[in-house]
């Protein structure tokens, strides 16, 4: 393990405080900053201006392709490779045909999307450096973390440590890649 | 306190006092720190010596065939698809109060999402087994699939039964994973609190190493808001699906158009009534009552009322319409259902669904767990009867009067029946010990909101 300075992690009591820190970080222009937090906080992404995600796009291809594929399959293989006659029925009896394509649709946009989620999470992930921070523990029950990371061009170990002071947090620590 | 708290006499959606900590302390203790009750380990082996019956009946099936039920041929589908029906039914109750009052912002359910989510997954995985073992060459099942076969045989893209393959599937893997993923949070904090390295590792596993980012919450968020859109789109197409396995046939009784939104309802009064028989005893045996108040009892028991009512109105109008119509074989069919010689699943049917439900119009029965737990109950077996009256009435005398016959239940047939139930309970069981039984994040959104009196419709996306 080498040990190497990751970032500094900053503890807070509420969502509120998390979004005053988040504000006041991109304030101080820091651009790589990231927020931990036990539930979805109202309003953070919109703080943090990390944009929209996607993935609305990946499930509309996911249904577009699971169904259209699947009807595709209906059609060539009840028309094309197999066609039976039954009394002169029509061999694409295309209402018939929607059931299967229409259930298929809906699985893949799931399908899709779940992999979108993960993939643009990066998950799984079962280690990351922040699980070695004890305090880091509480991120999944009651705390909220603000991270500024050392990749960051504005971040200067000792600015970055008297900027987070100012914020009041319960506690600071260092990351350790 | 907030809107949502105070709108009328009923109790609030979460005591007032709880936060972030306590929501976090009490709901992972249940997996983490409880010893494991008495009461579970008496359930447990009920369970699984249910489970066994059930697996000695299925390994006798596969041995001997489906003639150790008592199906014949008029009557070829009987328990097996009662069984099959009754259970798919349960599970889209689940879907519905989750994804379907996500989407109606009802704060209130983030109390019961989770099992009743679990209860669906468990449901399905139940039902699915009915369907495959009554093929009577149930090794085969796979030949409903379109795969490359050297046999160059394709499936019947235009049967019912085929549509419930495709509906089945769809519901079984998209409900697993609208669990599973909104467990992931949850899953996180119990890796996170867990005691011991074991623990921390298996929940670790399964959280795959979720963090709260604010990236991942809004990629989380958007993706369980449009499944929770699919889920419902789900539980309407799919339960449609299961009635048009009957009134795509030409059978007296089946063959109605009302069929799929009367099976939608029928699935919906049976599902929330399987929520309360689950709900009740899990809040007074895990000491939940600051999550699970008077108040989603109340509810459900409303909302229970109004699904029952539409299917209530759905016999009265199956069998005005047979009077209506003068069809004779319609005609016939219904006054066989009346008073031939299943008329007692029928009455049976009307004393469950029909008349035991009217309690609930009265606030003091509706308070009342005891009263509440009961009427469900009833509910379930009213709907398993119901199934049962739908198939056996309408077979029993067919068009041809030589071709008329009885059914009678083997012991295989209650065996089936009764190791259902008690693998549902097995897995719902293992659920509550080892995963998170309330949404815990959800909760805690929740409480904050409540807290700071920022709920006025809801709060949700």
């Amino acid at each position: 393990m080498s040990e190497r300075l990751l970032g500094l992690l900053a503890e807070f009591a509420d969502a509120e405080q998390l979004r005053g820190a988040v504000l006041r970080a991109r304030h101080e222009r820091y651009a790589d900053v990231e927020a931990y937090s036990p539930y979805p906080v109202d309003g953070l992404t919109e703080a943090m201006d990390i944009g929209r995600a996607h993935l609305p796009f990946w499930m509309l291809l996911g249904a577009i392709g699971g169904g259209g594929f699947t009807y595709w399959l209906e059609w060539y293989s009840a028309a094309i490779d197999y066609p039976i006659n039954v009394g002169g029925r029509p061999a694409f009896s295309w209402p018939a045909f929607l059931p299967p394509a229409l259930e298929m649709t809906l699985l893949w946009a799931v399908l899709a999307g779940l992999l979108a989620m993960l993939i643009g999470n990066r998950l799984p992930r079962v280690h990351h450096p922040l699980f070695s921070v004890r305090t880091f523990d509480r991120a999944s029950s009651d705390r909220f973390f603000l991270l500024l990371r050392t990749a960051d061009p504005r971040f200067e170990p000792r600015r970055a440590l008297e900027f987070l002071r100012t914020l009041s947090p319960l506690s600071i620590s260092e990351v350790m890649e | 306190m907030s809107a949502v708290i105070s709108n009328d006499a009923l109790p609030p959606v979460i005591e007032p006092g709880q936060n972030a900590s306590t929501i976090t302390t009490e709901i992972s203790a249940i997996t983490l720190q409880r010893p494991t009750g008495w009461l579970w380990i008496f359930g447990l082996l009920i369970s699984l010596a249910l489970g066994a019956l059930l697996f000695v009946g299925i390994c006798w099936l596969l041995y001997a065939g489906v003639g150790i039920w008592g199906i014949n041929i008029p009557i070829a589908w009987s328990f097996a698809i009662a069984n099959y029906v009754w259970w798919i039914a349960i599970g889209m109750g689940g879907t519905f109060i989750s994804a379907g009052m996500y989407l109606a912002r009802q704060p209130w359910r983030n109390s019961i999402n989770r099992f009743a989510e679990a209860m669906t997954v468990f449901a399905v995985s139940v039902s699915g087994l009915f369907p495959i073992f009554h093929l009577g060459r149930p090794w085969f099942f796979y030949w409903l699939f379109p795969y490359p076969d050297v046999m160059n045989v394709w499936p019947q893209w235009r049967s019912s039964l085929e549509w419930d393959f495709w509906a089945i599937l769809a519901y079984l893997i998209v409900s697993i994973l609208y669990w599973y993923v909104g467990m992931l949070p949850d899953l996180a904090t119990l890796r996170d609190r867990a005691p011991t390295l074991a623990k921390a590792r298996f929940y670790g596993l399964l959280a795959l190493g979720w963090r709260g980012e604010a990236r991942h919450w809004m990629r989380f968020e958007q993706f369980n808001l449009i499944t929770a859109g699919i889920a419902v789109a789900l539980v309407f197409s799919v339960h449609s699906m299961v009635a048009l396995d009957f009134s795509e046939g030409l059978v007296p009784g089946w063959h109605e158009t009302i069929f799929p939104p009367f099976f939608i309802a029928g699935a919906l009064f049976s599902g929330f009534a399987m929520v309360l028989v689950l709900g009740i005893p899990l809040r007074r045996c895990y000491g939940l009552q600051a999550f699970l108040t008077d108040r989603h009892i109340v509810n459900m028991a409303k909302m229970m009322l109004c699904a029952g009512l539409f299917v209530d109105y759905s016999y009265f109008s199956e069998i005005f319409t047979a009077f209506q119509s003068m069809d004779r074989h319609d005609l016939a069919m219904t006054l066989h259902r009346l008073y031939g010689a299943y008329a007692w699943a029928f009455w049976g049917t009307i004393l469950f669904n029909v008349l035991n439900i009217q309690l609930l119009w009265f606030p003091r029965v509706r308070r009342s767990h005891a009263a509440v737990f009961l009427i469900s109950i009833g509910v379930l077996i009213g709907m398993w009867l119901e199934r049962f009256m739908l198939i056996v009435s309408s077979l029993y005398q067919g068009f041809v009067p030589s071709a008329w016959g009885m059914f009678w239940p083997t012991f295989w047939d209650l065996a089936f029946l009764a190791g259902s139930v008690g693998l549902f309970f097995l897995m719902f069981l293992l659920f509550v010990r080892l995963l998170p039984v309330l949404s815990m994040f959800e909760l805690r959104k929740l409480a904050h909101q409540s807290g700071s009196g920022g709920v006025e419709r809801g709060g949700e996306p």
